[in-house]
């Protein structure tokens, strides 16, 4: 074999290669770009003024009217709703990491009667669809009192947190039931000898090692309740108890054609998510697959 | 032995009794109040509801018409999502896997609708579709397809369409990060065998890809009916159902009934025949999958 043929059949090689990957580009390509573009368009037209918005077609608005934002979070209630949003997440996340990381222990270390049972009932809500809880669900919120009815505050909200916390839980004891198995028996064992009572090992030795899970937990539950929307649906009628999801429904409906505003108040909706996003996406992607997959 | 395990112990119990306390209060509590009120005349209000026995399932079969419509708009909305979603989701993740160039964007990307909620979801698709002055009228304008213009959310012959595309924009991305994962687990070295045999890429793609992602292909079928069936919220930022009934799927029916017509037991009985229905179709799909693992 002659150098020109070899060279000539590793230019055909390496022709055939570029080809084929040119062309999951060209698949991939357009996807990511229509997943990007409605992205884009929002912000863009989140600083268009309510008479530009219309006939301005521009990616980019000049001069982009960032007032939006601040009539959005002022005027908009977007500011209390983002609020309202933050502290529901974070007490939803708390409870479900805190309530999901004891129950998984006791399950992963006391075998006791009906473990096995328990552990298969409170997991197959998880697989099993009751479309139709949420109407059982509301009857029982107001039998409670928990249903937002013009008056009080911690009532309905605590309607809202509830159901919430309990949804989490199932996911949360299904990531961690495993992680608390892997930990080897002998060193709580040497912590129990050091004078550790079970509340000690708990809390010193296996929620320090949990904590990659438990993050995972944290972050997926995070998500969800971010992103909630059907029990805030059914729970509140008052703008100042709103979550961010509930809110744009409310703002969509009383200003149906006020584009600018209303993207501007999704941008801000979705800020906080994107960015832990970006950040932690590794984690976010191997916490739903592991989910799904495992399940 | 460490004291934990001793036979008798009330400390497991004191670990669960949070976690337990929730779930028999807004778990199964609920489920025994939604069998219950399915057999009752209920408004919402009346302290002393008449039992009326299977009338409100005698109902659902024999005078709702619009609840079982409701069923094939979102059947219509979920073949679509198995379909072409789904293999949409599989080309990419087995574009992405090839170690392509800028894969880890093109993941990053892909994911991206899927953490955003169904409310900003269809509430930018709105605007996109919007009849007088969204963006996707230009384009086609710009295309020279301007007789193809209209508002797509509020013609009875798009509607149903247009919250489908939206979904699978929604959800395909979801799909895809499953079938990489999968995929991810077949080792490289069963493609260098069969490539030393002489197999082409469609005969390492029919021979060993596909049967060995079988599993997740079930698993992400299951999830994707389940899903697609009870899409909610998306429908309510888009177009509450209409126009007419065009958009209406289960549960906007069973929302309409509970607070729309203030019939209680008659959503529960509808909530009831649509869990029924998802159930059947799940326990169908996991005897497949453990007939295939």
């Amino acid at each position: 074999m002659t150098d020109r043929e070899t060279s000539g059949s590793i230019t055909i090689q390496r022709f055939k290669r570029w080809l084929a990957n040119a062309s999951w580009h060209a698949l991939c390509l357009p996807v990511a770009a229509s997943c990007l573009f409605p992205l884009i368009w929002m912000v863009s037209s989140s600083l268009k003024t309510q008479q530009t918005v219309f006939t301005d077609h521009r990616l980019i608005p000049s001069p982009p009217h960032v007032q939006n934002y601040v009539t959005a979070w002022t005027r908009g209630h977007f500011g209390i709703y983002f609020l309202n949003s933050l502290l529901y997440s974070s007490i939803v996340v708390l409870g479900v990491v805190s309530l999901a990381a004891l129950a998984a222990y006791a399950f992963s270390r006391f075998t006791f009667k009906g473990s096995g049972f328990l552990y298969r009932l409170l997991l197959s809500t998880m697989l099993i669809p009751i479309p139709g809880a949420f109407v059982a669900l509301y009857i029982l919120l107001n039998q409670l009192g928990l249903i937002d009815q013009g008056s009080g505050e911690w009532l309905p909200r605590l309607g809202y947190l509830l159901p919430q916390i309990n949804g989490g839980l199932p996911f949360g004891i299904f990531i961690l039931k495993p992680f608390f198995d892997k930990v080897p028996k002998e060193l709580e064992e040497s912590a129990e000898v050091d004078g550790c009572g079970v509340l000690g090992v708990f809390w010193h030795i296996m929620l320090p090692l949990a904590r990659p899970a438990l993050g995972v937990v944290a972050l997926l539950t995070a998500l969800s309740a971010w992103n909630e929307f059907l029990l805030a649906y059914l729970v509140f009628s008052r703008h100042e108890l709103m979550p961010l999801q509930r809110g744009l429904l409310a703002f969509h409906g009383a200003h149906l054609t006020e584009y600018p505003l209303l993207m501007a108040g999704m941008v801000i909706s979705i800020l906080p998510i994107v960015a832990i996003y970006l950040v932690m996406q590794r984690n976010i992607i191997q916490g739903i697959t592991a989910g799904a997959l495992k399940g | 032995m460490p004291s934990s395990i001793k036979a008798g112990s009330v400390k497991p119990y004191l670990f669960l009794l949070p976690a337990f306390l929730l779930f028999a209060t807004f778990s199964i509590y609920p489920f025994y109040l939604l069998t219950k009120t399915s057999l009752l005349s209920w408004d919402g209000i009346s302290p002393n509801p008449p039992f009326i026995g299977l009338q409100n399932y005698a109902q659902i079969f024999t005078h709702d018409p619009v609840f079982w419509r409701s069923f094939t708009q979102a059947g219509y909305i979920t073949l679509l999502a198995l379909t072409l979603q789904n293999a949409v989701a599989l080309c990419l993740a087995i574009a992405v896997n090839r170690k392509l160039l800028w894969g880890a964007a093109y993941r990053t990307i892909f994911f991206l609708p899927p953490i955003l909620s169904e409310i900003v979801v269809g509430l930018i698709w709105f605007w996109i579709y919007d009849g007088n002055y969204g963006i996707f009228n230009e384009l086609l304008t710009h295309l020279g397809l301007g007789a193809w213009t209209r508002s797509w959310l509020a013609d009875p012959k798009t509607a149903l369409t247009a919250v489908a595309v939206v979904h699978m924009w929604k959800g395909f991305g979801w799909g895809f990060v499953m079938f990489l994962a999968g995929l991810q687990t077949i080792p490289e070295e069963l493609y260098e065998a069969a490539r030393v045999d002489g197999a082409n890429a469609w005969l390492r793609f029919r021979h060993i890809t596909l049967p060995l992602l079988l599993p997740v292909c079930i698993m992400v079928s299951i999830l994707t009916i389940l899903g697609t069936m009870q899409i909610f919220a998306l429908i309510i930022a888009m177009t509450g159902g209409g126009p007419g009934y065009h958009t209406e799927v289960p549960i906007t029916r069973i929302f309409q009934s509970m607070l729309g017509s203030s019939q209680f037991g008659y959503a529960c009985a509808q909530g009831i025949v649509f869990g029924l229905i998802l159930l059947t179709v799940s326990l169908v799909q996991m005897r497949l999958q453990r007939r295939t693992a």
